[in-house]
């Protein structure tokens, strides 16, 4: 009954072109980020902050950067974590070897390093298609890796491979307790995620989307190939790179090439698939889902063992955790194959009509 | 020792490692080229298979008998998962049926150690991995005898199932199947069938290869990425050819190993992660459907 449009009258092509054309959503959206920007911080406990919101709220962002790639630009990845590992180690080494740029610059120009990786890898892209071309992502997965390991200078001929990252000063105020890294993270993570809505709603993303549904037909009508989807890569790629600095800066605390591993991969592919190819919306959902309910599902256990009285041991636990995983992944692909933000617009759509039946 | 000798030996190795790698790969190819799924969850396939069918034995029992429970449990896995997986599954997109697998993967890695625990085992199949001594003697090269039965193996299979796919009714049907599901649908071939004799069949080939990557690296969890070692092998021969796995697998085995006794050394070793999806690149630049797959026409 509350979420009607009736009576909002659009009288300029820029309230058409609003990202919330609907004055409820406008308020919702508005009352979330006052919640995330204002009482999260004030209210959540260490916990919260540094073992659940940061990191959910960098594997979004991650997600965001893959579903720009895969959801819109119908380029399959498998090499996100890489690009995420090149954001990370280069960020670092500006850091280490600039002092003076600041972190937010290096941040920047770590993810143009991985931009720049994910135009390499991306080339095949061009030739070759469909799981022909996530395969071939995973070498870019694979060789990043062994280069950082090999070669000393990435890691500062450091002797252990773990690496602690320096501390993150912005203008002359540090960022050290959970609570100021969480709001930093969510400050990159909301500028960026309104660049990107806006860069997929330009003619970039309609042609990104063009080249998705069929390349073929998208050449025929003189999208250049070539800029085009080397500029999904480079896009997607720059996003997983300051993914990557946020999660070994804001999140890790340590910069390693075991953190990006092609698990993390493969997460990150599931929270656009469980949260929806193709929709900004989507990652963040499924990155929700995937970084909370591992815990959840910790914590579920626990609690069941202690309240059955029974002694459960941490391998049986893990390994039951893998197969509920797995099998919920299938689960929703099988009861919704669009993902969460396609239930998200079913219930709006609901929302709309209730009480009545049309 | 020859400077050529040794090249021989390192190039015959790595030839036999590839067979290895193909046995592997035939069962990507299998499920791919009958349903046009990308079963990611090939390698925990091998994993289970292989720590099932140790485990048995560890209990004492008979090893045909051991072999036909696993082949059972094998085939069980396979219907299992048409039933539940796939069939709720039918026509959507690749993507979608590919996240599906890598969510199979995930259940069968957790279930396989639940239920047979997650410490190593050896495995023994009566063939020794030694060198036959004939042909060091003579040629002064080192061929492991098991090498050679591993290699008739997967030759035995690739015959077999390449008249399979070509010559039988059912093999027909299959790669009908695999071209469109609803047209095969519509012209009447079962699809739940097909696909259920397809994973069994596929399940089977996991067993084989379970075995025999078992015996040279002992069961473990390692196992699983075994199928890692394969996905190039499957970008240079194609997806939907079953000699191109053998002939991939033998590229990609040689040039890993020569690559690695004469290359690797001078960017200081650890190429072999790498290396193949190299290879496979260059490949695929030349030939963007590997060298035996399916040449595509785009229409629009």
């Amino acid at each position: 009954m509350l979420y009607r449009e009736a009576g909002q009258f659009k009288s300029s092509y820029a309230e058409d072109q609003r990202i919330f054309p609907i004055r409820q959503d406008r308020v919702a959206f508005w009352a979330l980020l006052v919640v995330a920007f204002v009482l999260v911080p004030l209210f959540g406990n260490q916990y919260w902050l540094g073992a659940m919101l940061t990191p959910f709220l960098i594997f979004a962002l991650a997600a965001l950067g893959l579903n720009i790639l895969t959801g819109y630009a119908g380029q399959l990845s498998l090499g996100t974590a890489a690009f995420m590992a090149v954001g990370a180690f280069m960020s670092y080494n500006f850091i280490l070897r600039m002092p003076w740029m600041g972190v937010i610059p290096a941040f920047i120009l770590g993810g143009l390093c991985a931009a720049a990786v994910g135009i390499v890898f991306g080339l095949p892209s061009l030739r070759i298609k469909g799981f022909y071309l996530a395969v071939a992502t995973l070498a870019c997965q694979f060789f990043v890796l062994w280069a950082l390991q090999r070669f000393g200078w990435f890691s500062n001929y450091s002797t252990s491979g773990v690496i602690t990252a320096q501390n993150i000063v912005i203008l002359g105020y540090a960022f050290d307790t959970p609570a100021s890294k969480y709001l930093l993270t969510l400050t990159v993570v909301a500028v960026m995620a309104l660049a990107a809505k806006n860069l997929m709603r330009s003619e970039t993303g309609r042609a990104f989307m063009a080249v998705r549904d069929m390349d073929v037909a998208a050449s025929v009508i003189g999208i250049p190939m070539m800029r085009t989807k080397l500029l999904a890569f480079a896009i997607s790629s720059f996003y997983c790179g300051v993914a990557g600095a946020l999660h070994a800066y804001t999140y890790l605390g340590t910069v390693e090439p075991e953190a990006y591993s092609l698990d993390l991969s493969f997460r990150i592919l599931f929270m656009i698939i469980i949260g929806g190819v193709g929709s900004i919306m989507g990652s963040f959902l499924g990155a929700a889902f995937i970084t909370l309910f591992p815990i959840f599902l910790n914590l579920a256990s626990g609690w069941l063992a202690h309240a059955l009285n029974i002694e459960i041991s941490h391998a049986t636990v893990s390994n039951l955790e893998l197969i509920i995983f797995g099998g919920l992944i299938i689960f929703f692909l099988i009861v919704e194959p669009h993902g969460f933000a396609r239930l998200w617009q079913i219930a709006k759509e609901k929302l709309r009509l209730w009480p009545f039946p049309h | 020792m020859g400077g050529f000798s040794f090249f021989l030996e390192v190039l015959a190795g790595g030839l036999l490692a590839g067979v290895m790698y193909s046995l592997v790969a035939l069962g990507f190819v299998l499920i791919y080229k009958a349903s046009g799924v990308f079963n990611f969850a090939q390698g925990s396939m091998v994993f289970f298979a292989a720590l099932t069918f140790v485990s048995l034995l560890k209990l004492d029992w008979n090893f045909w008998l051991a072999l036909l429970a696993t082949l059972a449990v094998m085939v069980m896995l396979g219907l299992v998962t048409e039933r539940v997986v796939l069939r709720p599954l039918v026509n959507q997109p690749p993507i979608t049926l590919f996240m599906a697998t890598i969510g199979l993967t995930f259940v069968l890695e957790g279930l396989s150690q639940l239920i047979w625990g997650s410490q190593p085992h050896g495995l023994e199949l009566g063939i020794p991995d030694v060198p036959m001594e004939w042909l060091s003697q003579r040629a002064n090269i080192n061929i492991s005898q098991f090498d050679l039965f591993a290699a008739a193996v997967a030759g035995g299979l690739v015959a077999v199932l390449a008249v399979f796919f070509h010559k039988t009714r059912i093999g027909r049907a299959l790669r009908a199947v695999a071209d469109d599901h609803q047209a095969a649908l519509a012209v009447g071939i079962p699809l739940q069938h097909i696909w259920a004799i397809v994973w069994s069949v596929a399940g089977f080939v996991a067993l084989v290869a379970g075995l025999l990557w078992g015996v040279r690296n002992g069961v473990q969890f390692a196992l699983t990425f075994v199928a890692l070692k394969a996905l190039p092998v499957l970008l240079i021969g194609g997806f939907e050819s079953i000699p191109g796995a053998i002939i991939g697998g033998l590229i990609i085995g040689a040039t890993e190993k020569v690559a690695e006794v004469y290359f690797g050394p001078m960017v200081g070793g650890g190429i072999e992660s790498w290396f193949a999806y190299v290879v496979a690149l260059l490949f695929l630049l030349v030939r963007p459907e590997g060298l035996f797959g399916e040449k595509h026409i785009d229409r629009v």
